[in-house]
């Protein structure tokens, strides 16, 4: 099946943000990591396990009426750093966004060691995770140094 | 100001000039000369878990150089037990002192209270993360005995998965192109993300549950205790208390330099007959932390250890 039937299983959306080239399986966890939950008051639709040319298969997210800002697409740098998201307006693709992995994600997971000095949730500083290895992903706490589990790590989006 | 918090914190040349410094200050540390270098400096000494060796010396090695010290205390009479944060905590130890050496249980609360203070933060050891400053006086304990501190076959022995000394040590010692041999128990190894960082910036390490094969040619042999304060289960414990037990009758076969090193306090790991040998340096090692520190003290201070230490000391 061609990506133009995959992309039709949903309606076209008027105004809003299309994530498409979502690793099979990562729709929920992108929706998370984006803290777009059930009590959003956007209507989104999701598509999962759709035949992809690029990725063999791969799901995707659209959401109406917002545009995602730069921020928060880069926190999805952890579960479709290679996802292709377009802004839509008026229903023609407004602009094209890269979702940037830089030297460090600021306040989007909590490390996952229990011990660490950041599992006190009452301390202020922001969570840092220092990007030590690009491909593959590699990411470690800035102040404990304890290299993450990234299954674990999805789970703990702040 | 930047304090210490990893050894990644100190480039190689730099350790080797704040062991020269050290080493020219021995008189001082052994209270044969007064050298008041951080006269009107505060140290703030933060120490979150019990703490013999590394809160004393500090306390000593400030005083001896003419500084001030002032303490926590005891956590349970603290402003910690009321659920202040590491944070607020630093603030106010920040406005009142010029460095701060800290220990916490937690890892990475060194690092935290770094990006969190004015003033320097030396790490006296994280959970089971860092002890850099441990690690300046075991590199000097070392450099003391052998003049030398690259191409040496160390034995790392005992407790490697929670030992926060080893963990620096070890990090240092593969940037001076040491061998080094891990002894420990399955259950204690040296944690794998260490490993593999230590065998990524070329280290050459064995990892092993036999110490005494080892020892035959070893330069240096460093003890550490099981810590039953870092098991959550006993019995588990009980499984590896007791795994190792340097006796003198394992020493026939060793070079006559090895030395054998402990960061103290042991439990059974060194039987006290060793203590006479001339391989036992633990008590000097101990020593080494104050003059260590004082050493750290004026790098991080920004000040200077006079080239000629006797012309610019005076008389006690």
């Amino acid at each position: 099946m061609s990506n133009e039937h995959s992309m039709r299983r949903v309606t076209a959306i008027r105004n809003g943000t299309v994530i498409d080239h979502i690793p099979q399986g990562q729709a929920l966890a992108v929706l998370d990591m984006l803290g777009i939950s059930d009590a959003t008051s956007v209507p989104v639709s999701l598509v999962m396990n759709v035949p992809s040319k690029k990725m063999g298969n791969k799901d995707i997210i659209k959401v109406e009426d917002r545009e995602l800002t730069q921020g928060e697409l880069d926190r999805l740098a952890l579960v479709a750093p290679d996802a292709n998201v377009a802004i839509i307006r008026a229903y023609t693709v407004a602009e094209k966004m890269i979702i940037n992995l830089g030297d460090e994600m600021v306040n989007v997971v909590r490390c996952t060691m229990s011990n660490c000095i950041t599992a006190n949730l009452r301390e202020p500083l922001p969570h840092r995770m220092k990007v030590v290895s690009r491909d593959p992903l590699e990411l470690r706490c800035h102040y404990c140094g304890r290299p993450q589990d990234l299954d674990k790590l999805v789970k703990n989006v702040i | 100001m930047a304090g210490l918090i990893t050894m990644d914190d100190l480039t190689n040349d730099e350790i080797l000039k704040i062991l020269e410094d050290a080493d020219r200050l021995l008189p001082v540390a052994r209270g044969e000369l007064y050298l008041p270098l951080l006269q009107g400096r505060i140290l703030g000494n933060l120490f979150f878990e019990p703490s013999t060796r590394t809160r004393m010396s500090f306390e000593t090695a400030m005083k001896r150089l003419g500084g001030e010290v002032v303490n926590l205390g005891d956590v349970k009479t603290s402003s910690v037990v009321k659920g202040e944060t590491l944070f607020d905590t630093i603030q106010m130890v920040d406005g009142y002192t010029d460095i701060i050496a800290m220990r916490h249980p937690r890892q990475g609360a060194a690092q935290y209270a770094q990006d969190s203070a004015r003033v320097p933060i030396l790490n006296g050891g994280d959970g089971a993360g860092h002890h850099p400053t441990q690690t300046m006086l075991d590199l000097f304990t070392i450099k003391q005995a052998h003049g030398k501190l690259d191409g040496l076959k160390v034995i790392l022995a005992g407790d490697l998965r929670f030992g926060r000394t080893v963990h620096s040590l070890s990090h240092a010692l593969t940037r001076f192109g040491c061998e080094l041999i891990f002894a420990s128990p399955e259950i204690l190894k040296m944690p794998p993300e260490i490993v593999s960082d230590l065998k990524a910036h070329g280290g050459d390490i064995t990892e092993t549950e036999d110490l005494y094969s080892m020892m035959e040619d070893a330069d240096v042999v460093y003890m550490t205790r099981i810590q039953k304060e870092r098991f959550s289960d006993e019995d588990e414990y009980a499984k590896v208390a007791g795994a190792y037990k340097l006796h003198t009758n394992d020493l026939s076969d060793v070079k006559a330099g090895m030395i054998i090193m402990h960061p103290l306090p042991r439990v059974d790991e060194i039987h006290p007959s060793v203590d006479t040998t001339r391989h036992a340096r633990y008590f000097e090692q101990a020593f080494n932390g104050v003059v260590a520190r004082m050493a750290l003290l004026c790098k991080l201070l920004g000040v200077e250890v006079p080239a000629d230490v006797q012309k610019a000391g005076g008389a006690l």
